[in-house]
């Protein structure tokens, strides 16, 4: 799977293929010689308009059959958070789907950047052309209203419920992946990035790699657990589970390019409507990942979500780290040699 | 991207106003006071910085690594590494007191160092796929491919000194074991950096040579305290001059990289840390002073020791630290963001100022 070419570069730092950070506009065809190999795929998951139903968590433990488990990841216990309506708390080694609800507030006095006139504030959106949500799904009211639905007033305060589907990223520069001493974790055909559970030997190395939190160790079994992007079901020809599920298209699979340009248009028409705080995350390929199979449509910072801001492979450091590891180990045998210099007592 | 939308769309205030709503837990871990990067840990504090996280939960996951099999790895593969490299010089100088010495301390911790490493996977029985792949990109796989032959190599050579077998293949064995115990003293700082844990990865400079100092501290120490004094200077030295080393970088890493060095100030951490530097400062005076004595050599050695292992769990500590509270992973990602957008849009910065 790996040349030596591939190696070497974490040892020198000379990586002119982007095989450590970068973008790469073929990952697949990275780690393998197979020319023929199929197109990368992903998700692209518009949280704005994900209702948080959990269908696609449901969805996920039934057809990978994961354990029940509690807030903090522990089997077999209901653990109600109190954290509105999230009572998974976490991706882990047993929630590969993980819905955010984050409640908010403002109050209505703030000058408001959005439409409308000044003394309009709070009042219903004028929506004159109702918003393409994508190609496929002609344009209606119900689409419309998908433009600010998690969004209303409340007395003197205009409040939203942000939800969000949270999934394994399948980064094109994906830690994990990078940091298993075994070659449990692989990269597939498809571009996703699976773990092998027969070889698998719990080092745990993985969890603390990954940038965003989503790989974790199961703690009655040892080893470490995280999405497939439902292997199984994509090489029989099936979208993943949580996909498939979602009833309201927030979570879309397809060809990454596909879901890229389509993200971009839904994008442009949200803000072409007024949305305030609309961003894609992990679309950019040249961030710290070199962006990443599953990205998101989201309605404020990252960090809101329990996403970091500006996330980096840790491997893009590793050459300079290796250097420094030998210059050390040259340091502690300078050391142990001019101990013997001089004075025999 | 961020900066665009809102520059697009006339947002004045961040977030466009929007604020938590619900319970008060969540309400607290926000709206931390945030220290500037180098200022003097509780003298001066910055205005009131809005800190967002997802209910103050972490944004990486802490490392499943347990203690104490963890950072007792770090300090035995270390103090090993560097003993094997005494015990082949003390070979070479016909010390043969010290190579005895220095063969034992390096074979046993290399033994205990594999021992807590299987100890610590989920799937122990499995320890062999260690050596299943070479990965360059995985500092665990390297080690473990140093590792391996290192602790093999050292134990053959202390065995065969026990019995007084192969006078000769032993000091090739031994010889071979000393080059391994060069990575040996540094592939574990490598395997902590090599993280998203904030405390450990910014450090990524400076770690190497804090383990590479620490495990000459460590060897050198083990062998001062098991070898006769008349044979003990050159362990003695190396023991003191990797203390020395040892002091120095723990205090950069502690100091050198603002919020993400206050995980080595505060907490256990802090704790474990204050106390190795006192352990070590204390035993290395010892050594200075009266190592050449029996009493003194068996005290300041055991003093160096105990500071570098201490040194050890507090460096896996902080890390812990940093890893469990998002505000180490959100902030210091927040501002590189922040500087990034201002570095990229610098005509707006300069009408506004």
């Amino acid at each position: 799977m790996t040349s030596i070419s591939s190696l070497s570069s974490a040892f020198t730092g000379d990586d002119p293929g982007n095989r450590l950070f970068g973008p790469v506009p073929d990952v697949v065809g990275q780690s393998t010689s197979d020319a023929d190999h199929p197109a990368r795929v992903g998700f692209f998951t518009d949280t704005s308009v994900c209702i948080g139903c959990k269908a696609c968590e449901v969805a996920c433990k039934e057809w990978n059959t994961l354990p029940m488990d509690g807030a903090d990841g522990r089997v077999d216990v209901l653990g109600l958070t109190g954290e509105s309506y999230d009572n998974t708390g976490m991706l882990g080694a047993n929630s590969w789907r993980h819905v955010a609800f984050v409640e908010q507030s403002r109050a209505v006095d703030l000058p408001m950047p959005t439409v409308g006139r000044p003394g309009d504030v709070g009042s219903p959106r004028p929506l004159a052309e109702p918003p393409v949500v994508h190609a496929e799904v002609p344009a209606s009211a119900t689409t419309a209203e998908q433009t600010a639905p998690q969004q209303t007033q409340s007395g003197d305060r205009e409040i939203r419920w942000l939800m969000s589907s949270d999934v394994c990223k399948h980064c094109t520069h994906a830690g994990c992946l990078d940091v298993c001493p075994t070659g449990s974790l692989f990269r597939t055909e498809y571009g996703s990035v699976v773990v092998q559970e027969d070889i698998c030997n719990g080092c745990g190395y993985c969890v603390p790699a990954c940038p965003y939190g989503v790989i974790d160790q199961r703690e009655d079994d040892g080893r470490v657990f995280k999405c497939t992007l439902c292997y199984d079901r994509l090489t029989d020809g099936l979208m993943p589970a949580c996909a498939t599920a979602c009833p309201t298209e927030s979570i879309q699979f397809g060809d990454l390019d596909e879901l890229q340009a389509r993200a971009d248009a839904r994008l442009a028409a949200l803000q072409a409507d007024g949305v305030e705080g609309a961003r894609l995350y992990g679309r950019d390929e040249s961030d710290g990942v070199g962006g990443v199979g599953a990205f998101f449509l989201l309605l404020d910072e990252p960090e809101v979500y329990g996403l970091p801001p500006d996330p980096v492979v840790t491997t893009r450091d590793l050459p300079s780290m290796w250097r420094h590891a030998a210059a050390g180990a040259a340091m502690a045998f300078g050391l142990a040699l001019s101990a013997f210099a001089g004075h025999r007592r | 991207m961020s900066a665009e939308v809102g520059a697009e769309m006339g947002v004045s205030l961040p977030g466009a106003g929007w604020r938590r709503a619900d319970g008060a837990p969540a309400q607290r871990r926000e709206g931390r006071r945030r220290r500037r990067a180098g200022d003097d840990p509780g003298v001066s504090m910055v205005e009131e910085a809005e800190f967002t996280s997802y209910y103050g939960r972490p944004v990486i996951k802490p490392p499943v690594w347990k203690q104490p099999d963890v950072p007792a790895y770090l300090f035995l593969g270390g103090a090993a590494g560097t003993s094997a490299m005494l015990g082949a010089l003390a070979d070479m100088t016909h010390r043969p007191a010290l190579g005895i010495a220095a063969h034992r301390v390096a074979a046993g911790g290399a033994l205990a160092s594999v021992g807590f490493l299987i100890h610590d996977l989920g799937r122990p029985e499995r320890f062999l796929n260690m050596l299943r792949v070479l990965k360059v990109t995985s500092p665990l796989s390297v080690g473990s491919w140093v590792l391996a032959p290192f602790s093999a190599l050292t134990t053959a050579t202390a065995g065969a000194q026990l019995l007084g077998w192969f006078p000769r293949l032993r000091r090739v064995t031994g010889a071979v074991a000393a080059v391994l115990g060069g990575p040996m003293t540094t592939y574990t700082a490598v395997l902590l950096a090599n993280t998203s844990v904030p405390s450990w990865h910014e450090p990524h400079r400076e770690l190497p040579y804090l383990f590479a100092g620490s495990a000459a501290a460590g060897g050198g120490a083990l062998c001062t305290v098991f070898t006769p004094v008349d044979e003990a200077a050159p362990a003695r030295r190396l023991a003191i001059a990797g203390a020395a080393v040892e002091l120095a970088m723990t205090h950069r890493v502690e100091h050198g990289h603002g919020l993400v060095s206050e995980p080595y100030r505060i907490g256990r951490a802090g704790l474990l840390l204050r106390t190795a530097r006192a352990s070590t400062a204390a035993g290395t005076g010892l050594l200075l002073a009266t190592g050449r004595r029996r009493w003194g050599a068996v005290a300041g050695g055991a003093l160096v020791a105990a500071g570098s292992a201490l040194t050890r769990f507090g460096v896996f500590d902080a890390g812990m630290t940093s890893a469990k509270d998002p505000k180490y992973t959100v902030e210091p990602q927040r501002e590189r963001a922040r500087a990034r957008e201002a570095a990229s849009s610098p005509g707006e910065e300069r009408a506004g100022g």
